[in-house]
């Protein structure tokens, strides 16, 4: 499970927060009301107060690199560093029969990142994530940019590894998308986050 | 005087003699309206000031030949370097680390150095004899201090322009050393590229200026180019790890202990997110 305890952080007032290991747990709420905000405060990425368990083990007990391949997050606008796409890979080969996974040619893994669209650094972004096989995975928009097909694609992906273990948390404006994929839902709105009861209408 | 060599000492009148060249520019403007004989004459005004009021200063603390005037006079020198260093940031750290980290590396490694040559090397007697301790300090200073500051520029406009890459980095476990190093050995090609140009344009391209003045002066070639070698290795080796040390750092200042990227704590940037 991963539980959340009292964690805040400019913009964000305090979490708690219980996600069972296997499910998936959607976050919703309008432009600007902290979601990702709340994303880099649990992987540690800006300074924030409180702690989050995995399994039982404590975040401040490990070095955060360590933390963050246990508990990955995929911003909504992921960053690139090389020319080329496969060069954002550990092992570009091993992922290419991935890439029709997320409606993408075998060849992308040789396209330059700059003639690349939002839609495609997305789903490249997310293969990326998976590639580093962590236990948690946080996804900010994960189909913001796509068609409905590749959406599908890319859902279908999602709960393929769920069902082989791994955890969710899907940040997402789309409210059939958090009825098709939640297991748990929150809301946020103005820095403060909360249970719903159901999927959002 | 002059013994050992075939030095030709020049009197104030020869030197007046060699401005005829840049008068005649001067006047050629003037005729022709081209608007530059004032600002020529300005700058050659103040260049004989300048080089006359050191030339001076120099003969003072050489005659005096204490060890408190040089270092005051190297302090001085550092002074301005240091402040050449802060100046030249586009975005420089918030608070007192401006002016600690990146003179602090300059300063750090061009006194080692400077050290390093006057007790091992030249051993002068005495080893602070200012004659050689001022002008070697004076040019590791110049070519460090351009250094730390293009490496220095080169690693916070990278933690501004590429936060999203190197956020990327981290998010897939890496640390912060790790999430930075290409932007590191890029901010470091930077620091190094006008001292390895300099390197290797020497002898073909350009003869370095300290090495055609001893010539002048009566050195025989070879033993010109042997202090020319001995002042570049030094001036690179300074440069290079002034350089490294500015860019680290600048990234341990810039990240924390959580591998965090801090933006946060570049000078105008402390907004908060």
């Amino acid at each position: 499970m991963l539980k959340i305890e009292n964690l805040a952080r400019s913009g964000l007032k305090p979490v708690n927060m219980m996600l069972p290991a296997g499910a998936i747990g959607v976050l919703t709420g309008p432009s600007g009301s902290g979601k990702s905000l709340f994303a880099r405060a649990v992987v540690d990425l800006d300074p924030n107060s409180g702690e989050v368990w995995w399994k039982g083990r404590a975040r401040s007990a490990m070095p955060a690199p360590r933390w963050r391949q246990l508990v990955g997050y995929v911003p909504a606008e992921s960053g690139w560093w090389a020319e080329r796409v496969g060069e954002h890979f550990a092992n570009p080969e091993s992922m290419r029969p991935m890439l029709q996974a997320v409606g993408l040619p075998e060849d992308a893994m040789d396209w330059p990142v700059s003639r690349t669209s939002t839609g495609e650094r997305q789903r490249l972004a997310l293969l990326r994530a998976l590639e580093a096989v962590p236990d948690v995975l946080i996804l900010d928009e994960p189909t913001a940019a796509l068609d409905e097909g590749t959406r599908a694609r890319v859902e279908s992906l999602i709960l393929e590894r769920r069902r082989a273990g791994m955890t969710f948390m899907i940040i997402t404006h789309d409210p059939a998308q958090a009825a098709r994929m939640g297991d748990i839902f929150w809301r946020i709105e103005k820095g403060r986050i909360t249970l719903q009861e159901g999927a959002p209408a | 005087m002059n013994t050992q060599a075939s030095y030709i000492a020049l009197s104030y009148g020869d030197v007046a003699a060699s401005a005829l060249f840049l008068f005649l520019a001067a006047a050629f403007s003037l005729v022709l309206r081209l608007g530059l004989a004032g600002s020529i004459a300005i700058v050659a005004a103040r260049m004989v000031v300048q080089l006359l009021a050191i030339g001076f200063v120099l003969r003072f603390i050489f005659e005096s030949s204490s060890g408190w005037i040089t270092l005051a006079y190297a302090l001085v020198m550092t002074t301005f370097a240091a402040r050449e260093v802060i100046n030249r940031q586009d975005r420089p750290l918030s608070g007192l680390w401006r002016y600690g980290l990146g003179p602090g590396a300059m300063l750090v490694t061009g006194v080692v150095a400077l050290l390093y040559t006057l007790a091992f090397l030249l051993q002068p007697d005495p080893w602070h004899a200012p004659r050689y301790a001022l002008p070697l300090f004076g040019m590791i200073l110049g070519n460090s201090m351009n250094g730390v500051a293009l490496g220095l520029n080169a690693v916070t406009r990278a933690v501004i322009r590429e936060k999203a890459a190197i956020e990327a980095r981290l998010l897939l476990g890496r640390t912060r050393w790790q999430a930075l190093r290409p932007f590191a050995a890029e901010a470091l090609k930077t620091g190094m590229t006008p001292i390895m140009n300099a390197m290797a344009a020497s002898g073909v391209i350009s003869l370095p200026g300290m090495m055609t003045g001893q010539i002048l002066a009566g050195v025989p070639p070879v033993e010109a180019v042997k202090y020319q070698l001995l002042i570049m290795f030094l001036i690179a080796g300074v440069v290079g790890l002034g350089v490294i040390a500015a860019i680290f750092a600048t990234i341990w200042r810039l990240t924390d202990a959580r591998h965090r990227l801090r933006p946060d704590r570049l000078a105008g940037m402390d907004d908060g997110h």
